[in-house]
């Protein structure tokens, strides 16, 4: 016998993202924010994001700056009790809140990440120094001399290429024409 | 011989890894691995991309696989990053048939199709259980007696669980180390993050977790570290001046990729491994053994 | 006799009606060929509904029956009564299942009518083929086998055995009392545990009607209900249990000290020791694995025995008594029984595998039952709390859920971590009441009677109550006062912060699991075992002692984590059990078996090795197979197996399965 469940609330939005299921399992152990190297840098530990998702929280949840600390290191995911996919979650919020427009203005992370898929949808790959320059003015040009340093050495020891590497046209061409899908398909889901 | 698709991701091929792609290739002639290119990969969007429009991520990835199924080999990449993110796509297709509808749908618009056969194994996985210690052993020829090494593995090549090793206390590098001659210090955070791609927008942040993985690795002996993530090097090798600056500690451990310590093991030359790209300067820990 | 067919179909309340529209499946039910009389009721399973059965018996002379309700699991034997009270055989009763399959797994009305109307069809065209039958009935033998001497087992063995019927009570380990005796103190009334538990011990080791025998194992069971053979293997001690006094001699003078088991690795044994003080039988035991002279003896040499010699030089006498045999062989005895109870009890998780939590790498981090061998009098501290380098402990963190509660060790909550983890706080608040006690929980789970208040006076007690599972257990300092300590991370949930508590000591509250052998156990004692690997039991919540197989029961942890009264409670439920079937002197046994139609078997023997009950017997000078009618179940395998077509099950002939099999499809 199924059980209906209504489809329009915010846990019901989450549970439908591949990773997001777990958020009703959670025993609210806190096993995920005791392992989380920046849980203390966090607005919201993440076993409160839970919590708040499960109330419904919306727009606190999407505008929180926790997410963005998440390092991916999935220590919480390989020690949860109920197996939830902690990282997988933050993921999934961290889209949303893009999607939403809410990511948090107080930390670069977002920004970081959008001008890292802004590179590797037009090249299909990722120039190094191209993204770090480009995201630096970006951001705040006067952070640029602060990395000079670790750049220079990295040019002096040959880590540095000017140059990016690039697909063919055909392939740039095949990988658009699949990421401009996904984009029309609407993202997850 | 044995065959394999290679991948190596943008930072080995031709980004700030290179000697890692380098030394693989290398490691590989001796041990009597072939690596197929893969033509034209693209790159696999690492956390960014999965952060921010996580169908898009899943679809570079299963671009990439789609395109390797078609030699129908294992995929094996050195880069623990790719590894997650190729590994994860490959399992969540399988358990979230909507995802894998979309995703299907996105690869028919460039002209593939994946059908969820290729397996993704990590360089490190593919040398220590396909290859073996032994055969490994078998081609030192620069023993590393009495080398102090502490084994960093970091965190994705464990986590989350695909199989390979132990997600919290892995001893497969360890093991590696030892049949090189070398000796594994022990570590106790050799599978905690250096802080990853966020040592870009949150520095201090990212400081902070490389110095207590470069103290852990010094203050249990260590003369130097191995790492089997091209991030990972990069962090803890090029940002260790700058770990000095702000906690104003004196760290001058030399990081290498674990098969730049295997090639020179086997004898192979300094060009052919990239030593030379190492920030921090190997000659003055590795001198002795030449 | 033309049968006349009576179909009864139950609305258990809105269970069937509310799904199935039970009018419409009894004016279909009338219309089937035979059927005398089709009827509905609210509850057939009540009073007035079997009257409506017994009353259509005797007015309509019916000699079918058919009622469509719930499982045969819940009410068949309800119904068969039924029959057979009103003279009809019991066996001329057919149930169809238009509940659990049927209106509770069905959402559409109408389908789930059709299909309550094909199950309904079946059991009518099946019940035209039954056949009367008659159960056996068999003598049952009073005596009983206990397995296992912890409480569970000791309790059982003493009800059972007060009423005058003999009981064999078998014991793994040298000594009788189990975990039990390991304890210090019960929740949560602070009983010392060897107190209360060693009366019981001592009337065990006393009883006329007790046979203990320890250091001893089951090695096969054979039989039926009623009458059971088992084989019991009793382990060579190497001691005389008639000579030896338990004087302890012996144990001083062996030279050899190994880890204690007793004692959970925090304190030494001798190769020849007696189990710990109040063991029963307190006697002497020798550990083969470690005794000097028998693994001499291997190499044929004769070395050591300083238990027997003593040491002449000193003028010490070795054992005075004579008591120590080195030439004790192992015995194996068979005894017969009526019943068998299971009682082996579980073992502790072993939190090795949690590599976060430190065990085994760090001193000073404890299991359960390390501590309380640490708390108790006589245990290798003297009772004392210590660390491992001697001094007293500045701090203690207990930690709640460790391998229970956890998708990657054991999914179940142990039930009695929560109580036990308290009662740690207040001994520790009690034998270093300047130390900071605290403890990590994720829920209070403190359901028995005195347990919540039990709670209360713990938190007055002035233990830091932190609600967070704990993430790590490092020894890593990033402050000045965390070094030389270990400090536990957890979140404190209910601040929203991520803590780290430093603290000299960590008690891990580690899971009840399944215990190692439980596979061999249960292939034994024909278990099944559940999802979580212990012991099914016949019905979970009104049959909980019982299992599949009759006769047999299980009690205590070995069927599910308890605390002590449900223990108890349980082992005296079982000896009431049996002993009701030894009052009652005889046991109904199912007729519903196979039988081989001796001129049609080829004696090929394909079925008695595939019999899972042992009841295929050749006769070698007819060299044909024979069923024993008592053993076998009626499970079908030698049915289906036999390539003659030679074996029929009764009450399950082809015919019956095939009209029922044409009744759903028709």
């Amino acid at each position: 016998m199924e059980i209906r469940r209504r489809a329009d609330t915010f846990v019901d939005e989450i549970c439908a993202i591949p990773g997001g299921e777990g958020v009703r399992l959670c025993i609210q152990c806190g096993t995920c924010t005791a392992s989380c190297p920046h849980a203390d840098k966090m607005e919201h530990t993440p076993s409160q994001l839970i919590a708040m998702v499960r109330a419904g929280m919306r727009e606190e949840v999407l505008s929180s700056n926790a997410m963005w600390y998440c390092l991916s290191c999935y220590l919480c995911t390989v020690r949860c009790p109920r197996g939830i996919k902690q990282t997988d979650l933050m993921h999934a919020l961290e889209c949303l809140s893009v999607r939403e427009g809410l990511s948090h203005g107080r930390t670069l992370t977002p920004a970081m990440y959008r001008s890292f898929n802004d590179f590797v949808y037009s090249l299909g790959s990722l120039p190094e120094f191209g993204f770090m320059t480009w995201f630096t003015l970006l951001t705040n040009p006067l952070r640029a001399f602060r990395m000079l340093p670790v750049a220079w050495k990295l040019f002096r020891h040959g880590r540095l290429s000017i140059r990016a590497r690039r697909l063919t046209p055909e392939g740039t061409n095949q990988l658009r024409a699949i990421l401009d899908k996904a984009e029309s398909l609407g993202g997850v889901p | 011989m044995k065959y394999y698709t290679y991948f190596p991701g943008c930072s080995s091929s031709e980004g700030g890894a290179k000697a890692y792609g380098w030394s693989t290739r290398a490691v590989s002639k001796v041990l009597d691995i072939e690596l197929v290119d893969l033509d034209d990969w693209n790159c696999c969007g690492s956390t960014p991309y999965s952060s921010v429009e996580e169908l898009a991520s899943f679809c570079l990835s299963a671009r990439n696989l789609a395109l390797a199924e078609k030699r129908g080999l294992d995929l094996v990449t050195p880069c623990s990053s790719c590894y997650v993110i190729l590994n994860k796509t490959n399992s969540h297709l399988k358990q979230y048939p909507h995802l894998k509808a979309q995703v299907d749908e996105a690869l028919a618009a460039g002209g593939l199709k994946y059908n969820g056969t290729v397996r993704v194994r990590h360089l490190l996985d593919v040398l220590v259980n396909d290859i073996g210690y032994e055969a490994i052993a078998a081609k030192v020829k620069r023993h590393l007696d009495g080398l102090k090494v502490a084994p960093y593995y970091g965190c994705q090549v464990v986590r989350p669980r695909f199989g390979f090793d132990h997600p919290e206390f892995p001893n497969s590098l360890d093991k590696l180390l030892v049949s090189l001659g070398g000796e594994a210090v022990p570590f106790p955070l050799k599978t905690r993050c250096c802080g990853g791609s966020l040592i870009i927008p949150e520095e201090a942040l990212a400081l902070d977790l490389i110095g207590k993985i470069l103290n852990s690795a010094l203050s249990n002996g260590a003369e130097c570290l191995i790492t089997v993530c091209p991030l990972c090097q990069t962090n803890l090798d090029a940002y260790q001046s700058r770990v000095n600056q702000r906690f104003k500690t004196r760290f001058n451990l030399p990081v290498l990729f674990f098969t730049q310590l295997m090639g020179f093991a086997f004898g192979l030359s300094e060009e052919d491994l990239g030593l030379k790209t190492s920030i921090v300067p190997v000659e003055r820990v590795l001198a002795k053994y030449l | 006799m033309e049968p006349r067919i009576g179909v009864y179909i139950c609305h258990c309340g809105s269970n069937i009606a509310g799904i199935v529209d039970c009018e419409k499946v009894v004016e279909f039910a009338q219309g089937l060929e035979s059927v005398v009389v089709a009827r509905d009721y609210k509850y057939m399973c009540s009073d007035p509904g079997q009257n409506l059965i017994k009353d259509d018996i005797k007015n309509l002379k019916l000699n079918r029956v058919v009622v469509a309700s719930c499982s045969p699991r819940m009410h068949e034997p309800t119904f068969r009564r039924a029959c057979q009270d009103a003279g009809l055989n019991q066996y001329l009763f057919e149930m169809a299942n238009i509940r659990e399959h049927c209106s509770w797994v069905h959402e559409d009305r109408d389908m789930a009518t059709e299909k309550a109307k094909a199950l309904v069809s079946a059991a009518v065209r099946r019940v035209y083929l039954h056949e009367p039958l008659e159960t056996k009935e068999v003598p049952v033998n009073p005596n009983v086998l206990v397995v296992g001497g912890g409480i569970a087992g000791i309790q059982a063995a003493l009800e059972f055995a007060d009423s005058g019927h003999q009981v064999y009570l078998v014991e793994k380990e040298p000594s009788i009392g189990g975990h039990m005796a390991m304890f210090d103190k019960t929740f949560p009334t602070l009983d010392c545990a060897a107190c209360i538990l060693t009366p019981k011990m001592t009337t065990v080791g006393q009883h006329p009607f007790i046979q203990l025998m320890t250091y001893s194992e089951v090695e096969e069971v054979s039989g039926y209900v009623g009458n059971f053979k088992v084989k019991i293997k009793q382990k060579a001690r190497y001691i005389n249990m008639d000579k030896c006094t338990g004087c302890g001699r012996c144990q001083e003078l062996c030279p050899t000290s190994v880890l204690s088991e007793f004692d959970c690795g925090l304190g030494k044994r001798k190769a020849i020791y007696i189990p710990f003080p109040y063991a029963v039988p307190n006697k002497a035991v020798v550990d083969p694995e470690n005794c000097r002279h028998l693994k001499g003896l291997a190499e044929g040499k004769d070395v050591c025995r300083l238990c027997q010699k003593g040491i002449e030089k000193k003028g010490v006498p070795g054992c005075e008594a004579e008591a120590i045999d080195f030439e004790q062989k192992d015995v194996v005895v068979e005894v017969e029984v009526g019943n068998i109870i299971v009682a082996t009890g579980f073992q502790q998780f072993d939190p090795s595998v949690i590599y976060q939590y430190g065990y085994g790498r760090y001193d000073n981090v404890l299991t359960g039952l390390q501590f309380e061998r640490m708390s108790n009098a006589s245990g290798p501290t003297g009772g004392e709390v210590l660390l491992a380098d001697g001094r007293k402990p500045e701090s203690i963190a207990i930690l709640h859920c460790v391998g229970s509660r956890d998708e990657n060790y054991h999914k179940y909550c142990s039930r009695v971590c929560c109580m036990y983890s308290l009662k740690y706080s207040h001994l520790l608040r009690e034998k270093v009441p300047e130390a900071a006690v605290y403890q990590l929980y994720i829920d209070m789970r403190c359901a028995g009677s005195g347990y919540e208040e039990f709670y209360e006076r713990l938190q007055k007690e002035g233990v830091n109550f932190v609600r967070g599972r704990a993430g790590e257990i490092t020894n890593l300092a990033e402050a000045p006062e965390e070094e030389g300590k270990l400090i536990v991370i957890c979140e404190d949930t209910l601040v929203r912060r991520k803590r780290r508590i430093p603290v000299d000591m960590v008690i891990l509250s580690c899971a009840l699991e399944p215990r190692a052998d439980a596979d061999q156990v249960a292939r034994t004692f024909s278990l099944s075992r559940k999802a979580d690997g212990f012991f099914l039991e016949r019905h979970p919540k009104l049959d909980p002692v019982a299992t599949m197989t009759d006769g047999i029961f299980i009690v205590g942890c070995c069927q599910s984590p308890k605390d002590i009264p449900d223990t108890v409670a349980q082992a005296s439920a079982a000896a009431a059990r049996a002993l009701a079937m030894v009052s009652k002197g005889k046991v109904e046994i199912e007729a519903a078996i196979a039988v081989v139609d001796e001129e049609h078997c080829a004696g090929c023997k394909i079925c008695i090795d595939l019999c899972p009950y042992k009841a295929i017997s050749f006769d070698e000078e007819k060299k044909v197979s024979r069923i024993n009618e008592v053993l076998c179940k009626g499970c079908g395998v030698c049915v289906a197996a036999c390539p003659s077509g030679a074996i029929t099950g009764r009450h399950f002939t082809a015919d019956q399965i095939m009209a029922e099999i044409e009744g759903v499809l028709v």
